[in-house]
């Protein structure tokens, strides 16, 4: 093995094997389990650089009989991106971590799921093959579930864990669907090879890799699992929401890219999605009251536009835009963890002012903030436009430019509460006791994470892009023009100004919004209700019971009941017919006995009327 | 020899057991536990010497370990015995699993030492059935795992344990006359007029009568669908298990429900390729309605072992789709030697996990006396390992990737996926409802304000001689003695097994899938 083969092989076992380590430990690892973490992927960060410069590929075996039944691993260009990206994000999280969590958590537990999440990310981002991807992708999903309802005790964490799982299993059912399809469309298992699946496996494959990525994603119809998922600890959701699991969706979108070009209908399906996505979800935080619903909101937004772009076929720029979005959320989510760890709340009006109370996260979080609404010169900005450069159509335009208008909307809400002038009279300590200190590492690593969110934009610049592009393997694209990126940047501005000053003079109108069923996420929390399910099972249960089963029993009832009927025909007929014919003998002796009288001349009368009957016996039958 | 050895080895011990009534109960279970062991160890050699061989290979050919004696030398029945690459997975499930329950069963206080006896007189006949090469001899096992298990069910299950044992017996027992049927028309199929499987599979009989052939097909599918059990012949499985003891109700799913799945891939699908070919549907149909049916009927259950027992018949539905799908001819063969590996894969992968999760419901039983989910809450709290065990073997039994199970049902779905497309979307279905029920299960379990039942009977083993019928009632919410060290050393193997085949199936693929390509290529002809 190769060192680069090496590195791969421990990039993807080494976090997980830590974190399973952990996990059977359990309490009684719990001092060791935060460095352990740390430790954990400072390695898989230096791991990472090397498989993403040196691009290994590794085979471990699996299944047989069919090509690509084995789990390959291989770092290409997009995946290169990504390993480091993701390396990167759970590093600085995991600090924030170790920090953010109280003394006497189940640390042990906790990062143990942590560490086999990134592993399961690390696998999903590197697989080449179906049961690879397959194996990084539902681990990482089971893993949420976990970590979702990492405070089980508490009613209803687990149940937002639960929900998550469930819907983004959904979502996996069409993996299942596309190996199956890359297997009759192709004989084999690689994912790359579904571009050229034959006899319409190709649109299969296509739409099972679609639902999957949507429900991973987030995006519409199957957002409302990230507002449960805001449940987990910050940390889980500063992880979740930036370089993983929604970002996973994203990602095996520009991954299949060629193949959903190929059909058509997929692409555009994709881009259709993205935007609305983008839209709905975009209005969805506007109206939103508590901070974190708000960035999950926008999260399920923003990866909107990832997706958006594989469907455009823009993969350099959804590249960048998927990168420079982890930076941009997991700062804040960083920021809000913090938060609500020293304030003990994450409602709005209970932040108001929060960027002031502690400046250095404040303003790590302000500069994120601007840069989710697409200021420029900030990241999001760049990369958005490079999207929306790609998209064919001017309804789809539309959609995107007023969804990248909103981000501005929402960017500006949050703003001005953050950044007003504490009045004293906010709403602490409604979620849990705050301990009113910021720790300095959970300020560092927001300040870092600004300034990726600040400077990422750069992926966007023509030179940068271009190389970009080519790393990850994608056409040349035009580029953004010029006049797109300030009419971009001119409409963001505007947008934020506009609600900076409605919010200032109208307040009102935002409480109304919230209020609205936007507030509550649209009812969107309705399409992945499971009581159909649940009704459904209760009839089928009622059917096996009252149906299925009494006809079994009613076979072995009729059987008994036909079982009496032959015993007592047994009884009168069979054996009434022996006890008949041995009733009719006696009587017959019975009646041999009465002419033995004794009597002689009764005897010659007998013997007279017998022969009589002899004689005309004898004559008639002669 | 080392077969009969292997086979006949618990049926001794038990002879022994039975010969020595002053031993105590104890001593008798650790007779079980030693005998059962030695076999577990017999058949690590035998699986360490066994060549699967390349290519396709088992069924017709390629056959190790092989005794034939002649027995009833009218109708050419024999003592054929021998193992391929179908059955020693499951021979070694099953000597993995029993030992698993004897270890289980050394704090069982009721008639620990006949017990015994009947555990390794039940292990003989599982494992003679898997060995049989014979239709006779097979049938011969598998009514006396029906007898067995009768005894086992009535004599230490609880609840309703009689009328449900009588109703495991009989229905499982008009079924095994069915498949007698069947045997016989086979027989009279035969052109040399063999009971032999080998000798039959090689020349199949009623080749050229679509009629006859689909009769006896329909006689043995029959026979096979009610053990297995699938839809609509399930009804007996919740109530046996339900009503068996922890121990019994693992090796009634982990083993016995395997004799039927296996049956159609050792001798419906070789013996009888045509009618397989001809009726593929049927089983395919059957098994996609067994997936959702079983997984639908568990999520609305009360009572777990109710629920677990349900996705058996979910999980069964699966083999039979893979199998189905491989008699589909029109798809490709590698599509086809998926399904068939996934199938038997999904047996070893069922028979590890839920073989663990009822082991796991005995633990409840033996605390609370009862499995129903309004019962029991929070678990979690005061029996961490309890809970972390039943969130593993649950997360394995709705095919996780990582377990044994996901190997299978993936092979199955990719596999059969090309064959009947509509029929294997909807079955991936079930994977959903699978999880979802199990998520259902572990929260009310384990989650929430901790609640257990009222009176722990471990207390009053003893039953009261006070005359008093007053019930002791004690507030005991919040305690619950965690897993003994016997349950986990019963439990934690068969997960970690689970596990290992799970990352590392290679160990037990390179026996199947020989095997299962012979199938495919049997089934074809």
């Amino acid at each position: 093995m190769t060192p680069a083969v090496t590195s791969l092989v421990l990039l993807l076992t080494l976090p997980a094997a830590t974190g399973v380590c952990l996990l059977v430990l359990g309490r009684r690892a719990d001092r060791v389990a935060g460095p352990l973490a740390v430790v954990s992927t400072v390695i898989a960060v230096v791991l990472a650089g090397v498989v993403a410069d040196r691009r290994p590929r590794v085979s471990l075996p699996f299944l047989g009989i069919v090509d690509g039944g084995d789990l390959l691993f291989a770092v290409d260009g997009l995946s290169a991106v990504l390993v480091v990206l993701v390396a990167v994000v759970a590093l600085l999280i995991t600090v924030f971590a170790v920090v953010d969590l109280r003394p006497q958590a189940a640390r042990a537990r906790f990062f143990g799921f942590f560490l086999l999440f990134i592993a399961a990310m690390s696998a999903t981002v590197t697989a080449v093959t179906f049961p690879a991807l397959l194996l990084g992708w539902e681990v990482m999903g089971a893993t949420s579930y976990a970590l979702i309802g990492y405070h089980w005790q508490e009613p209803g964490k687990l149940n937002a864990g639960a929900r998550a799982f469930l819907t983004t299993r959904a979502g996996d059912l069409g993996l299942y669907v596309a190996a199956g399809a890359a297997l009759a469309g192709t004989g084999g298992l690689l994912i790359g090879d579904t571009v050229s699946a034959a006899d319409g496996w190709q649109d299969v494959a296509a739409a099972g890799v679609l639902v999957a990525a949507l429900g991973k994603s987030a995006q519409l119809p199957f957002s409302a699992w990230l507002s449960g998922a805001m449940q987990g600890p910050s940390p889980v959701s500063a992880l979740l929401h930036s370089a993983t699991m929604v970002a996973a969706g994203g990602y095996l979108l520009l991954r299949t890219q060629p193949l959903l070009a190929q059909t058509g209908w997929a692409a555009s399906t994709a881009a259709w999605a993205g935007g609305l996505t983008a839209l709905v979800m975009g209005a969805i935080a506007v109206a939103q009251r508590d901070l974190k619903q708000l960035l999950a909101a926008s999260t399920a937004a923003q990866i909107g536009f990832v997706v958006l772009a594989a469907g455009a076929g823009v993969v350099a720029g959804g590249t960048a835009q998927l990168v420079a979005h982890a930076a941009v959320k997991a700062g804040l989510f960083v920021a809000a963890g913090a938060w609500l760890t020293s304030l003990g709340t994450k409602q709005l009006t209970g932040l108001r002012g929060a960027a002031r109370r502690y400046r250095g996260i404040g303003a790590a979080a302000t500069v994120a903030a601007l840069s989710l609404g697409g200021i420029p010169p900030l990241s999001l900005w760049a990369t958005k436009e490079e999207v929306l450069s790609g998209v064919d159509g001017a309804a789809l335009r539309v959609v995107g430019l007023a969804a990248s208008a909103l981000s501005a909307v929402y960017a500006a809400r949050m703003l001005v509460v953050l950044l007003v002038r504490p009045v004293g009279d906010e709403g602490l300590d409604d979620e849990e006791p705050g301990t009113r200190r910021v720790p300095g590492p959970a300020t560092a690593v927001a300040l870092v994470l600004a300034a990726a969110a600040a400077f990422l934009g750069a992926l966007a610049l023509p030179a940068v892009g271009s190389r970009l592009g080519q790393l990850v393997g994608a056409e040349p694209e035009s580029g953004v023009a010029t006049a797109d990126l300030l009419l971009g940047g001119a409409l963001a501005m505007l947008a934020f100004a506009g609600t900076v000053i409605l919010l200032r003079f109208r307040p009102a109108v935002i409480e109304a919004l919230s209020r609205s069923p936007l507030g509550s996420w649209g009812g969107l929390g309705h399409l992945l209700s499971p009581r159909p399910a649940i009704v459904l099972a209760r009839a089928v249960a009622t059917v096996d019971d009252r149906v299925i089963d009494r006809a079994v029993l009613g076979l072995a009832a009729a059987v008994r009941g036909l079982a009496s009927l032959v015993s007592r025909a047994d009884g009168s007929i069979v054996d009434g017919a022996v006890r008949g014919t041995a009733r009719a003998f006696r009587r017959a002796g019975t009646a041999a006995r009465r002419p033995q009288t004794g009597l002689l001349h009764q005897y010659y009368a007998q013997a007279a009327a017998g022969l009589g009957l002899l004689l005309v016996l004898l004559v008639t039958v002669r | 020899m080392l077969l009969t050895v292997v086979i006949l080895l618990p049926l001794i011990a038990a002879g022994l057991l039975m010969a020595v009534p002053q031993l105590d109960g104890r001593s008798a279970t650790w007779v079980w536990v030693a005998a059962s062991a030695a076999d577990l160890a017999l058949v690590g050699w035998m699986w360490w010497r066994f060549e699967p061989g390349t290519g396709a290979s088992g069924v017709v050919g390629g056959i190790g370990y092989e005794t034939d004696v002649q027995w009833i030398p009218t109708v050419d029945a024999g003592y054929h015995v021998g193992v391929d690459g179908l059955s020693l997975p499951l021979i070694a499930l099953t000597a993995v699993l029993f030992l698993a329950c004897a270890v289980w069963s050394l704090r069982q206080p009721d008639r620990p030492r006949l017990q015994a006896a009947l555990f390794l007189f039940l292990e003989t006949a599982c494992l003679g059935t898997f060995a049989s090469l014979d239709l006779i001899l097979f049938f011969v096992f598998f009514d006396l795992t029906i007898v067995g298990m009768y005894f086992v069910i009535a004599g230490w299950g609880h609840g309703n344990a009689r009328r449900s044992a009588l109703k495991f017996f009989l229905y499982t027992f008009v079924g095994s006359l069915a498949l007698l049927l069947g045997f016989i028309g086979l027989f009279l199929g035969s052109d040399t007029r063999t009971f032999d499987m080998v000798t039959l599979a090689q020349d199949p009989p009623l080749a050229g009568q679509p009629v006859a052939g689909g009769l006896v097909l329909l006689a043995i599918g029959l026979g096979l669908a009610i053990k297995t059990p699938v839809f609509p012949f399930h009804t007996w499985l919740p109530d046996a298990h339900t009503d068996a003891p922890a121990a019994g109700s693992a090796i009634l799913a982990g083993i016995l429900l395997k004799l039927g799945t296996y049956g159609f891939v050792r001798i419906a699908m070789p013996i009888l390729p045509d009618a397989w070919q001809r009726w593929a549907l049927v089983p395919v149909v059957i098994g996609v309605i067994s997936v959702l049916w079983g997984a639908l009927a568990a999520l609305a259950q009360t009572d777990l072992k109710r629920m677990i027992a349900y996705t058996s018949v979910n999980h069964m539905g699966y083999v039979l789709l893979g199998l189905g799908a491989a008699g589909m001819v029109a798809a490709d063969t590698g599509a086809r030697t998926l399904a068939t590996i996934g199938a038997v894969y999904q047996m070893v992968a069922h028979g590890l996990l839920t073989g663990a999760l009822f082991l796991l419901t005995g633990v409840l039983w033996s605390r609370g006396r009862t499995y129903a989910f309004d019962k029991w809450g929070g678990l979690a709290r005061p029996a961490p390992v309890f809970a972390a065990l039943l969130a593993v073997a649950a997360f394995g039994a709705l095919g996780l990737p990582g377990f044994a199970s996901f190997v299978a049902e993936f092979q199955v779905f990719t596999g059969a996926l090309q064959a009947s497309p509509v029929a294997t979307v909807i079955a991936v279905v079930g994977i959903l409802v699978t999880a979802g029920l199990f998520l259902v299960a572990l929260q009310r379990l384990l989650a929430g304000p901790t609640v257990v039942p009222d009176d722990d009977p471990e207390q009053d083993d003893e039953p009261s001689t006070d005359g008093g019928s007053t019930t002791l009632v004690r507030a005991r919410t919040g305690s619950l003695r965690d897993m003994s060290a016997a349950e986990l050393v019963a439990v934690v193997p068969l997960l970690a097994l689970a596990i290992v085949l799970g990352l590392f199936p290679r160990a037990l693929l390179d026996v199947i899938e020989p095997a299962a390509r012979t199938v495919a290529e049997l089934v074809a002809r």
